[in-house]
């Protein structure tokens, strides 16, 4: 099922950096990467409470603020320790200067 | 032709350090055993959180396992909990456990740790003095916290202030005494030690530096404890935290040289080619910094330490060289220090609405960075700085001042995280 939420406005991120978005009592961090494309992931690293759009985007990787767990920001697989389980992701499409994450 | 089996790898001390460089030795394709020794009965957990959540979580938490339940026996490393190692063998390559059974090895890891320095005052052991190191004291001391408990924290440190601001959380009353003349000592520099100092007592903590102490005694309804300007401090409970002293006891009396932690060269190799050592009980020579001799007490170095050991253990030739990185949490803030601000003999100070970000120089090359705030204006910058650290790199003071640059445009050319 599709269920299509609009995030924020493209230029809402720089590039190369994510930011925050919450939704219906869900958070979420937003990515653009370097070569304009966006992604989404969970909001929480999945190895403590901390908010990954407070962390570093360094290529196609975003580093907990925190710890410094790694994870692929396209999979959301984790990238070592101390993340050990991955992110959830979800579907982003950009439509008209706003970008949408599928909720469905 | 009969090949003696492998003995394998011990490695005494379950904390980070050991438990992370059991876990990269089956990484790194190690087959023969591992066995890990740990003195405490739990599973391996993290510290960190025994200051801050394990205080103020709504129901009694349980541990933070490292790498998470099964994980251990799914890596088929032996893990002997509750077991003491109470003499390493080097001539027969054997460590002696307190059960009375013996271990052989081929290679041997320290990872003891430190355990808390104990007041030295006297009336401190009569009056029940809390510490706080290990899961057990952490849940000792989560049970004395109560609205209205009187806590003295003897000691402005990290640990000292984190249970500060935990204790405040759960509706204590409580006063820091710091005997320097203000909290957080050499690592921190000063303006970021004002502005952590100023957020305790704006939250309602208060806070005397500079003050000695002479002795604890006992009160009709809890202690005292007695200042050397001859005030006295009411309390229904004591916390000391004071520093910590690195586990050495089994590398001296084995014959290692120890400086200051178990002496340990670049690869973290002790003087016995076959024993190495790692995290909160070493010492080891920084390359970034000119080879100083650092021990550090931090979860990452404990972590990096670990792993980067499993590689020596296993014959890689590697100096370690991670730049250090430190966080504390406070009252919601979050404290990080990346490389090390006392290297430094220039300060920059960015402005980032309001926040003090500070970059600490040594003739131009920049060897630090520190900042104290939200974790969303502290974190993304002190991780650049640690990457521009690790690069040598000279910035243009002038930019580094400007909020507007940013650091990223100084990573060139840029480090490839994968
Ligand atoms: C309350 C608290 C809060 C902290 N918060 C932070 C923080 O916010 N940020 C940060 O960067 N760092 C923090 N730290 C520091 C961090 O936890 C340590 O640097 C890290 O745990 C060091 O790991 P280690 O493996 O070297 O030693 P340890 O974690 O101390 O592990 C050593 C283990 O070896 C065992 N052992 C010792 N001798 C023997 C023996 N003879 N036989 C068998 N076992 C033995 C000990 O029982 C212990 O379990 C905190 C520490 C504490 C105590």
């Amino acid at each position: 099922m599709e269920h299509w939420v609009d995030a924020c406005a493209v230029n809402d991120i720089e590039e190369e950096d994510t930011i925050r978005f919450d939704h219906a009592g869900q958070s979420f961090a937003i990515y653009r990467l370097e070569d304009d494309r966006y992604f989404a992931t969970g909001g929480f690293c999945t190895h403590e409470n901390v908010h990954l759009a407070d962390g570093l985007v360094m290529g196609r990787i975003i580093e907990c603020p925190k710890h410094n767990g790694r994870f692929d920001i396209p999979t959301g697989q984790a990238k070592g320790a101390p993340a050990c389980i991955n992110l959830r992701t979800f579907g982003v499409k950009v439509e008209e200067g706003r970008v949408f994450i599928n909720l469905g | 032709m009969q090949t003696t089996p492998d003995p394998g790898i011990v490695i005494i001390g379950a904390g980070e350090a050991g438990t992370r460089a059991a876990l990269t030795l089956r990484e790194k394709h190690y087959a023969g055993p591992i066995t890990l020794l740990g003195a405490e009965s739990h599973l391996p957990y993290e510290r960190p959180p025994l200051s801050k959540t394990v205080q103020t979580a709504p129901e009694p938490p349980a541990p933070t396992l490292i790498g998470g339940a099964g994980t251990l026996a799914a890596q088929n490393i032996s893990y002997r909990a509750g077991n003491t190692a109470t003499r390493i063998d080097r001539a027969s390559q054997e460590v002696h456990l307190r059960d009375g059974t013996a271990l052989r090895y081929s290679r041997l890891l320290l990872a003891t740790g430190a355990r808390p320095r104990t007041l030295p005052l006297p009336g401190a052991e009569q009056n029940g003095v809390l510490y706080l190191r290990s899961f057990g004291d952490a849940m000792a001391l989560r049970n004395r916290l109560a609205p209205g408990l009187r806590l003295a924290v003897i000691g402005g440190g990290f640990i000292g202030l984190e249970m500060a601001a935990s204790a405040l959380e759960r509706g204590c009353d409580v006063t820091v005494v710091e005997m320097a003349p203000r909290i957080l000592g050499r690592a921190v520099p000063a303006q970021i030690a004002a502005l952590v100092a100023a957020e305790h007592r704006a939250a309602g903590i208060t806070i005397i530096e500079g003050i000695g102490l002479t002795a604890i005694e006992q009160r009709p309804n809890g202690c005292a404890v007695i200042l050397a300007d001859g005030r006295e401090l009411e309390a229904d409970a004591i916390i000391a935290g004071i520093g910590a002293i690195p586990e050495t006891a089994l590398a001296e009396a084995a014959g290692l040289p120890v400086e200051n932690g178990i002496r340990v060269d670049g690869r973290l190799a002790t003087e016995d080619p076959l024993i190495f050592a790692a995290g909160d009980c070493c010492s080891f020579p920084h390359p970034v910094f000119s080879g100083r001799r650092l021990r550090l007490e931090a979860w990452r170095n404990a972590q990096d330490q670990g792993r980067h050991a499993a590689g020596s253990l296993l014959g890689e030739t590697a100096a370690f060289a991670t730049v250090p990185w430190f966080w504390s949490d406070q009252h919601g803030s979050t404290l990080q220090i990346s490389g090390l601000p006392d290297e430094g003999n220039q300060t920059v100070t960015r402005d980032i609405d309001g926040m003090p970000f500070l970059f600490h120089l040594r003739d131009g090359c920049l060897v630090g960075a520190s900042a104290f705030g939200p974790i969303g204006k502290v974190a993304r910058d002190i991780r650049l700085a640690e990457m521009l650290i690790e690069s040598g790199a000279s910035p243009d003071p002038a930019a580094l001042a400007n909020p507007s640059v940013k650091l990223k445009t100084f990573l060139q050319p840029r480090a490839a995280v994968a």
